[in-house]
């Protein structure tokens, strides 16, 4: 039940006086509320939860994120380290 | 898909876990609180690619699993009503209640029906005007924004009759009861991070200061979870104990400010009883008294409530991280999704039904 995804919005309007959109998670599109998101503009994309969009998903952090896990394969790559941790030189 | 493949990059995913090897010098008991979590980490097998020293119990995190049991008798009792439309979300209706449940009250006749938002039960009362149409407002901070708005949008189209049974948990107060408690074994949190999607983090600050717990909100895919794991044993190790943000592309310190708002204009704090762990304080939300129209709870009044839990359901211990689904005498054998006799195997999140569907057996 506490699924949430993320997906695309592609789509916003009015209905019963709530701000409402379609959002598309690869393909399969939704009727979700936006009440939460009053900012949001057609392609940004938004984690959904029951029914409502509770965040604008921030391309920036995204970004921030990779550029550390990257820097962090490379070092490790770097020192000589295996996928499990080991150093090469043991053997293993 | 954007946002989502990405984050599943299995060579970021083994840089991760070696720099988890590598941090790691002792045990550590790390819990996830979310039960979103707990069913990513064993769908991905991620419990059995780290480090020996850690060590992932399984936090409360499931709103199916804590609803206690007097909330499903009432539910069966009420959607049993001639005039009531029950709609719920699809996975409270298979919950056990003391004898029956919203499953079997729906084959008995009763006018039981899934949804996948509460404002498509706000639907349902304007289709059915002769009809009560009663929705089962369960779910946490994630949950509860939505359950807030259906209430206030009722109230302002006046849909006379709808309302909501509401049972809402705050997952913070139960962060800090399990840390309380004197059976406590977690050293480090993975906060869920659409509930910190919604609340911030701000309120996690007293409670890793207090029992100097370092406290992480952390995202739901392989890389998010990894990483989440890494900054928790990176803080265990250096003998830190900060909040720290894991989730930085959904969450902010303070979190979804509409949304606190909304969940402040149509509910109270309140004590709340979670299913298998007992009355926390302050752990949930009520509908507000200018709302009681809108109170299943005072519109449909149920008394002879008895509420019996199965004698060999242990949810209680592993709700609380004290012990593993697969220690459970009853897991695979009395209890298993088909015929569940706790809701921790019934739900997409709770514990034991992620040990049954990814075979996390007696033997491991
Ligand atoms: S396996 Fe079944 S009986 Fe055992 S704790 Fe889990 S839900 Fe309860």
């Amino acid at each position: 039940m506490c699924l949430a995804i993320p997906g695309r919005v592609v789509e916003i309007f009015q209905e019963n006086g709530l701000m409402m959109g379609l959002v598309d998670y690869s393909g399969t599109v939704s009727k979700v509320c936006l009440e939460y998101v009053p900012q949001i503009t057609v392609g940004q994309y938004t984690v959904v939860h029951a029914g409502f969009a509770l965040s604008i998903l921030d391309e920036e952090e995204a970004a921030k994120s990779f550029a550390a896990w990257q820097e962090l394969n490379q070092a490790l790559a770097a020192q000589g380290v295996d996928l499990f941790g080991n150093p090469l030189k043991e053997g293993d | 898909m954007k946002y989502v493949d990405e984050f599943r990059n299995p060579e970021l995913a083994r840089a991760l876990l070696a720099e988890i090897r590598q941090t790691v010098t002792r045990p550590w008991v790390l819990m996830e609180i979310c039960g979103g979590h707990t069913h990513a980490i064993m769908k991905n097998g991620l419990d059995q690619l780290l480090p020996r020293e850690i060590e992932l119990v399984h936090g409360p995190g499931c709103p199916v699993c804590v609803t206690p049991v007097e909330a499903i008798d009432r539910a069966v009792a009420i959607a049993s009503r001639p005039e009531v439309i029950f709609a719920s979300f699809g996975d409270m209706l298979r919950v056990p209640g003391s004898g029956s449940d919203l499953f079997k009250a729906r084959s008995a006749g009763a006018d039981v029906r899934m949804v996948y938002s509460p404002l498509e039960a706000l639907a349902l009362a304007r289709k059915h005007p002769d009809r009560e149409v009663v929705f089962f407002g369960v779910g946490f901070e994630t949950t509860a924004p939505g359950n807030a708005l259906a209430l206030l949008q009722a109230r302002r189209e006046g849909l006379a009759n709808f309302s909501m049974l509401a049972s809402h948990y705050l997952v913070a107060p139960a962060m800090r009861a399990l840390l309380a408690s004197p059976a406590n074994r977690v050293q480090g949190y993975l906060a869920a991070g659409h509930v910190c999607t919604v609340m911030g983090w701000q309120e996690y600050v007293a409670i890793a200061g207090e029992f100097r717990v370092p406290i992480v909100a952390t995202g739901f895919e392989v890389l998010d979870i990894l990483s989440g794991i890494l900054m928790v044993v990176r803080q265990l190790e250096a003998g830190r104990h900060a909040v720290e943000n894991g989730y930085g592309r959904s969450v902010s310190q303070e979190g979804n400010r509409e949304a606190q708002a909304r969940l402040r204009e149509a509910f109270v704090v309140a004590d709340r009883t979670w299913r298998g762990i007992g009355v926390l304080p302050r752990s949930g939300l009520a509908i507000r008294e200018e709302l009681a129209a809108y109170d299943a709870e005072k519109k449909f009044a149920v008394s002879g409530l008895v509420a019996a839990e199965s004698p060999l359901c242990e949810s209680g211990s592993i709700l609380q991280g004290l012990k593993k689904p697969n220690s459970c005498p009853a897991f695979g054998r009395e209890c298993t999704p088909e015929h569940p006799l706790g809701a921790t195997m019934v739900s997409g999140e709770g514990a034991c039904a992620a040990y049954y569907r990814y075979q996390r057996g007696r033997n491991g």
